[in-house]
């Protein structure tokens, strides 16, 4: 296979070909921010999170579904991309109900691990406070839609690592909502296996375990690169 | 034409009032009023959440008392789950409620009320507050916020953290402290005890001194509410109803919690946000009663511990019997601080804390669940009622301020009546209205938890008493 090499923020980096401009920078070390990035399901690029800048580029670029070029010039901390990266985590916290405080994912939240690291002190744009569903129906599970970031990830490991896509997306903008088969009450969609991959891979308190209180909602996204890697023998 | 006299704000209590008296043609006080100017929403917005949420949230409700709304809730949740939490449970749960009791009352004792009572009424208002205690004695005031800090270390070391621990939870609880964990609480008991008991000998020294205020500080009959044991002990966490008169006659006994609905009804005036429950049986606004650490140790037959039993005796013979001033609430605060260290003494050697099992698992079994324990100020009532799957569909919190809402009206009135006089507000007089209101130690923010919206009256008044304006929403 052959090698790429090109330059992030001035390093020069070493990239197989048909790796991703992502996949480089974390195997250097070079923190890149990511939200719908899931290992072991496909890369969608939809948060936008993970834009960076190439040289002679005037577009910003998803890292996760941007594949190396050889001596492309890469920079992934401007302060353009640092303001549009905050803006993106405000716009997501304006968007639906995020009380952190008394969410069963405090302290074990990616989006609440995003607002950290880009330096959200507070939002600027007005809250759009809509009114969402908790659809707790399901024996083991519950989804809040309130914290729901429509990253996807409950979709994509559904459809490719289980199998059985019960989830998927209904509605356009602001309505968007991922769904359970045809918009049923999850405990009444027929194809879920109750397998629990949705809850292990959503990065908020938006798909949880049935009974979770603040905070306990703890879970290891790692399992589920883990079970693909050993499904597909790779280690 | 008759005046109004406003004091707002109100200073040295858990959130935002204001008062206002009213003057007949003659200057006399006509009325007063206690008017609660917070809205919080907490009975809608949390329509909608898993039930399983509802401890965490309705922490969030008081930063002074979280642990009350936290249990309270918690047992609403055992009662939805219709289990019997394991024996460890319910005893960590005790002891939080403890040192939610220590921390919350000194905190109301040492540095809200000390100033007024050591410092005196008159004593110039700029350092009539905890500070000028700290300048005046500093013995005293280092002793008080370490006895705070002592309640508060217990709750961080059940919880994880002083405030908003999210640790009680439907069934139970999450975690239990270690040997070593209680045997440090265990060492800073003595130290805790002689701080009351140097508090109780002083308070005690002062009450002749205050003689004065002890008759005109909400000193009227009414009715005690709160929970006590099988035998009328004193309760904290547990137990049944009861009501006595201000004659030490039970009106009623033994009362399931579950069933307040059928002793309390609550009425809505349309100048405060915090609604004014009364006893059912004697109607609007007869059924006036008092909640909170006087209400207890009124009701109770006794506390149940050596040194406690022996402050309530003396207490009770100062007072002639039941206690009908509200100026002894700050007695009884500290009677009950001195129960609680000795109950927390007697938890932490229970061998049923080592026990591993903590929380009970169960599902939906109930859909309605009402739970009831004691908090700093008084009893406290969460009732829910949920859907099929946990889902919330209604909910009541009754909070100890809101108990007391009556009886503050009537202590300021009282105290208006004795201490103000013509159109004037002496600086003593002033502070003895908000000292009235003071010990009730009220939780405004606690409190208004409630949902719609009720008209405010906003009054703007000169020094000499005229209306200069008047805002009606």
């Amino acid at each position: 296979m052959a090698a790429r090499t090109f330059t992030i923020n001035d390093q020069l980096i070493s990239a197989r070909e048909g790796e991703t401009i992502l996949q480089a920078a974390r195997e250097h070390g070079i923190f890149i921010p990511t939200l719908c990035y899931l290992d072991g399901v496909s890369a969608v690029g939809a948060c936008r999170l993970c834009l960076v800048e190439i040289e002679g580029s005037r577009m910003l670029r998803p890292a996760c579904v941007t594949p190396v070029v050889e001596e492309m010039v890469v920079r992934t901390d401007t302060e353009r991309l640092r303001e549009y990266r905050r803006m993106i985590i405000e716009l997501l916290f304006a968007e639906r109900n995020h009380i952190c405080a008394v969410c069963v994912a405090n302290g074990h939240c990616e989006l609440q691990d995003l607002a950290i690291a880009v330096g959200m002190d507070h939002v600027r744009f007005d809250y759009a406070f809509p009114r969402c569903d908790v659809d707790i129906s399901h024996p083991l599970f519950g989804i809040d839609h309130n914290r729901c970031v429509l990253c996807t990830r409950c979709v994509r490991v559904c459809d490719e690592v289980e199998g059985v896509h019960t989830w998927d997306v209904a509605g356009r903008g602001a309505d968007a909502r991922v769904i359970t088969d045809m918009r049923q009450p999850w405990g009444e969609a027929r194809t879920c296996t109750s397998c629990g991959k949705c809850v292990l891979a959503c990065p908020t308190g938006a798909i949880f375990r049935r009974g979770a209180t603040v905070g306990e909602m703890e879970r290891d996204r790692n399992k589920i690169a883990y079970i693909v890697a050993a499904r597909e023998q790779r280690w | 034409m008759t005046r109004q006299i406003l004091i707002d704000p109100v200073t040295r209590i858990e959130g935002h009032a204001k008062i206002s008296i009213h003057l007949d043609d003659d200057g006399e006080v006509q009325e007063a009023r206690f008017h609660v100017t917070e809205f919080r929403g907490f009975e809608r917005f949390c329509e909608g959440r898993p039930f399983w949420e509802m401890p965490g949230i309705t922490a969030r409700i008081c930063g002074i008392c979280p642990v009350s709304h936290l249990l309270a809730s918690a047992k609403a949740g055992d009662a939805l789950l219709a289990v019997t939490i394991p024996p460890a449970a319910e005893k960590l749960r005790r002891l939080m409620n403890l040192g939610q009791i220590v921390q919350s009352h000194a905190l109301s004792f040492f540095h809200l009320s000390a100033p007024d009572l050591l410092l005196g009424f008159e004593s110039d208002p700029a350092k009539r507050n905890i500070f000028g205690l700290m300048a005046a004695d500093p013995t005293l005031a280092r002793a008080g916020i370490r006895l705070r800090q002592f309640g508060q270390d217990i709750i961080a070391m059940l919880g994880g953290s002083k405030i908003h621990p999210a640790w009680a939870v439907p069934g139970g609880v999450r975690s239990a402290p270690t040997a070593a964990q209680r045997a440090e609480i265990a060492q800073r008991l003595p130290e805790a005890r002689a701080t009351v008991l140097d508090a109780l000998r002083r308070f005690k020294a002062l009450l002749d001194t205050y003689r004065d205020e002890v008759a005109t500080f909400g000193n009227f009959p009414s009715l005690f509410l709160g929970l006590v044991g099988p035998h009328g002990e004193w309760e904290h966490y547990d137990g049944r109803l009861r009501v006595v008169d201000s004659g030490g006659a039970i009106v009623v006994d033994q009362v399931e919690p579950s069933r307040y609905r059928d002793i309390i009804a609550e009425a809505v005036e349309p100048w405060s946000y915090l609604k004014l429950p009364y006893y059912r049986a004697r109607g609007y606004p007869a059924g006036m009663y008092r909640v909170g650490p006087l209400a207890r140790l009124n009701i109770c037959t006794r506390i149940g511990t050596l040194l406690a039993d022996a402050e309530l005796g003396e207490m009770r013979q100062r007072a002639g019997g039941i206690a009908t001033s509200s100026f002894y609430y700050h007695y009884a605060r500290l009677v009950e601080i001195l129960a609680a260290l000795e109950r927390i003494s007697l938890l932490l050697d229970d061998p049923d804390l080592d026990s591993p099992r903590l929380r009970a698992e169960a599902g939906v079994n109930q859909f309605e669940g009402i739970g009831v324990s004691e908090a700093p100020r008084g009893t406290l009532f969460h009732h829910y009622t949920v859907d099929a799957h946990g889902l919330i569909r209604s909910v009541n919190l009754i909070i100890a301020t809101g108990h007391n809402n009556l009886a503050m009206n009537r202590t300021i009135a009282q105290i208006a009546r004795h201490y103000v006089k013509g159109n004037r507000l002496s600086e003593g007089a002033l502070n003895r209205v908000e000292a009235g209101i003071r010990a009730y130690d009220p939780c405004l923010s606690c409190s208004t938890h409630a949902a719609g919206t009720m008209p405010i009256v906003v009054t703007l008044v000169a020094a000499d008493g005229t209306v200069l304006d008047e805002v009606r929403r």
